[in-house]
């Protein structure tokens, strides 16, 4: 059975450059990137090579990037590295579970935080970060491109923002790395995660920016590593292919490849637009990356269209993975203002580098016919009137 | 898929008989939300819907190679279960919620389910034969082989339409040939023991669970303390709570008197537990509606049956006639002991279900 998978945002499958650069490291250049030895400086080397490639994908300094173990740990690292009790933390109400959780954390233990609205496009207003703003305000955390719905915020504006008030700014780029160009000077802040799972390169892996002079508190104590700031023996294949990969990324954005994928991800949507009606796109009107389509169907579960798609070859979520089988409906919706019942309709199809034409054409063919079936059952539905309305389109 | 010997030898039977099978677990309660509250048990392991048995089925999903999902109805269990479950007790009766849960939940939600993902059957390890009788034109319920694990008490509930669609391959087996059957297919859990009390109490401590619960809820267990008297009406003591008790019982009652006392009734209204003796626990008068018929459309005419009062009960032989649109009577040919509104009861023609409802 042919298998197409448009669930890039979970994760994202290698691209072979990215294997080939990290093979050599699960066999004979396996050093440890701290040993005085041949073995230790040729870790060491492709360590420090691969930390320029990540520095050249963010417009940074080499030594402002901190190697981890992806984006939760750099989202960990961030909040819980730059505040003390007492402190009080901006952020949003859509937030990846790995900055929302560890918000939560830092209340329990003695710092404010204040959970911004979005509106219902998903964007933060940056005036209310402005009213927002306290003087024991000390970190405003804002994610760049959402997971569920691939809204972009206006993070330089915030950025700006951030420097008037002289707080510092965080930005969860995980989902925005590969995809739109990221520049943190431009951007203007003072952290950035990524992860490199979710551009072509292995889980376990990823970086955090921090900015020359910022004062960060680690998480993980013991050998001096990455200049005192996370402890723990390079993970020296994965660090190779997060480098690869991020290369790749940089490259992507001018080469022609990004480009397709949004040629993609809009025949798809506006396909799907167009020939089934009551769909409703989720962050139409907001700037998104060029991958994600969020579409909500009216009438239909969500997550049996899930697993039907699945049954028949097409690989797509609901929302973030991680939340998979929880009752909830998605946070990131319903801060959207989302009823329950359409965001538990609601679909995401996360294109990437290696999806085609033909990836396309299937799910076109797919789509319709899981939908017209899961509305045959429904006992809610409604059809429309012979010449049915396409729906709105973005 | 529970992840229990019984549903995963069903999954392994089906793949060898050439079906393209689609394993589903229903999660439909955490078993951490009540853990360690108000004595509650630590930790859920072991019971229905727990991450091992999850994990169990996860695993037989992959030992056999089939797609496999887990469906979150936490939400629709806790409103059409629990919650009857709950009111159940707090009105002075003894529910039995695995009826409900095949009513609501494995036998409508799944099909449901099963339906939407473009499946045309729904298979369970559930011990119960079905069948189409030509003759009658109606799908059968009937008994399965092993008497021992007969579950059609809990399936009574079970419309044509919900029959039609599901099937039960352990109907004809012995359940120490079913252990064997999976040791066969190469399953790991081939000896797990079966889970035995209600799914969502670990421990079996039903007024624990109340008690948790409720509290939980922020609803404090209603005050229904009140009097235990006897059927002459005459005082022999106090209780705390009509929940406590369940007719038949003997423990609990906190009454020294020469000879055992029983529970014969609980007067929900009143508040009152009527109390007697041993033998005026049996009856044979027994009061059921919200009927369901499986082999026969309606009844139209008295008719003699089996009938089971719980689970564990021998089925015993009496005359059920309507007494209204909804509602029967069934006349015991002999006294039957703690007949108990809340219970179902199940009639029988040989091995043929018949129907159920619920006992008032």
């Amino acid at each position: 059975m042919r298998r197409v998978y448009f669930d890039n945002n979970a994760t994202t499958p290698f691209l072979p450059e990215v294997f080939e650069a990290m093979r050599p490291y699960f066999g004979e250049k396996f050093g440890n990137a701290s040993s005085i030895h041949q073995q230790g400086q040729q870790a060491r080397g492709a360590v420090e090579r691969a930390r320029e490639q990540v520095a050249q994908l963010l417009n940074c300094r080499a030594a402002e990037v901190v190697f981890t173990s992806g984006g939760t740990e750099g989202d960990n690292l961030a909040l819980f590295g730059m505040t003390a009790p007492g402190d009080h933390v901006i952020t949003s109400a859509i937030e990846h579970h790995a900055v929302l959780n560890s918000c939560n954390r830092l209340e329990e233990m003695g710092c404010t935080v204040t959970y911004l609205p979005v509106d219902g496009r998903g964007l933060v207003d940056p005036d209310d970060i402005r009213r927002a703003l306290r003087p024991e305000t000390k970190v405003i955390s804002i994610m760049f491109a959402n997971n569920e719905t691939g809204v972009l915020q206006a993070i330089s504006e915030i950025g700006k923002i951030a420097a008037e008030a002289d707080v510092y700014f965080h930005t969860d780029a995980v989902q925005a790395a590969g995809k739109v160009p990221i520049d943190v000077k431009e951007l203007g802040c003072d952290l950035l995660t990524i992860s490199a799972h979710k551009f072509h390169g292995p889980q376990g892996t990823g970086a955090l920016f921090v900015r020359k002079g910022t004062l960060l508190q680690p998480l993980f104590y013991g050998g001096r590593h990455e200049r005192s700031r996370r402890a723990g023996t390079e993970n020296v294949a994965g660090i190779v292919g997060l480098g690869k990969a991020a290369e790749l990324a940089r490259t992507g954005l001018t080469d022609g490849k990004v480009a397709k994928i949004a040629e993609l991800r809009d025949r798809l949507e506006n396909t799907i637009l167009q020939n089934i009606d009551q769909v409703a796109v989720n962050g139409r009107g907001a700037p998104r990356t060029p991958n994600t389509a969020n579409l909500s169907f009216d009438c239909v579960e969500g997550e049996a269209m899930v697993i039907a798609l699945d049954l028949k070859g097409l690989s797509v979520s609901t929302g973030a993975a991680c939340s998979s089988g929880a009752i909830e409906p998605s946070h990131v919706l319903t801060a959207m203002g989302l009823s329950a019942d359409r965001a538990r309709g609601s679909i995401r199809f996360s294109l990437g580098k290696q999806n085609t034409d033909e990836d396309v054409d299937f799910a076109l063919e797919l789509v319709p016919e899981v939908v017209s079936r899961l509305r045959e059952i429904s006992p809610v539905y409604k059809k429309p009137a012979v010449s049915h309305q396409p729906s709105a389109l973005s | 898929m529970s992840g229990g010997v019984d549903s995963s030898t069903v999954a392994a039977m089906l793949c060898q008989q050439g079906y393209h099978v689609v394993g589903l677990t229903l999660q439909l309660w955490n078993q951490r939300r009540l853990a360690g509250k108000s004595g509650m048990p630590e930790s859920g392991q072991g019971r229905c819907c727990s991450i091992d048995d999850v994990y169990d089925a996860r695993r037989v999903a992959e030992t056999l190679g089939i797609p496999y999902y887990v469906v979150n109805q936490e939400e629709r269990f806790e409103r059409d279960v629990v919650r009857p479950f709950v009111a159940e007790y707090l009105n002075g009766r003894t529910p039995i919620p695995c009826s409900l849960c095949n009513n609501h939940l494995k036998f409508d939600q799944l099909l449901t389910t099963a339906r939407q993902i473009g499946a045309d059957l729904l298979a369970t390890g559930h011990y119960a034969r079905d069948e189409f009788d030509e003759a009658s034109g109606r799908w059968l319920l009937k008994r399965p082989a092993d008497r021992s694990k007969d579950q059609t008490y809990f399936l009574f509930g079970l419309t044509q339409e919900q029959l039609s669609r599901t099937r039960f391959p352990l109907g004809e087996m012995h359940k120490p040939d079913v252990r064997e059957e999976a040791r066969r297919a190469g399953l790991c859990l081939f000896e797990k023991p079966d889970s035995q009390e209600i799914c969502f109490i670990p421990g079996g401590d039903y007024k624990q669970f109340l008690d948790a619960y409720l509290d939980e809820q922020g609803e404090p267990i209603p005050d229904t303390a009140g009097e235990l008297v006897t059927t002459t009406g005459e005082i022999v003591g106090t209780h705390t709570g009509i929940h406590n008790f369940t007719v038949g019982q003997r423990k609990g009652l906190g009454v020294a008197t020469g000879s055992p006392l029983y529970v014969l009734e609980i007067r929900g209204d009143k508040h009152e537990v009527v109390v007697g003796g041993g033998d005026e626990l049996f009856s044979r008068i027994l009061r059921a509606n919200r009927l369901n018929w499986i082999s026969i459309d309606d009844l139209r005419e008295p008719m003699r049956v089996e009938a089971k009062i719980r689970h564990r009960h021998e089925p015993a032989l009496g005359m059920m006639e309507k007494t209204g649109d909804n509602e029967i009577v069934l006349t015991f040919d002999e006294p039957q002991r703690a007949i108990t509104p809340g219970q179902a009861v199940v009639f029988y023609d040989g091995d043929v279900v018949v129907g159920g409802g619920w006992i008032v």
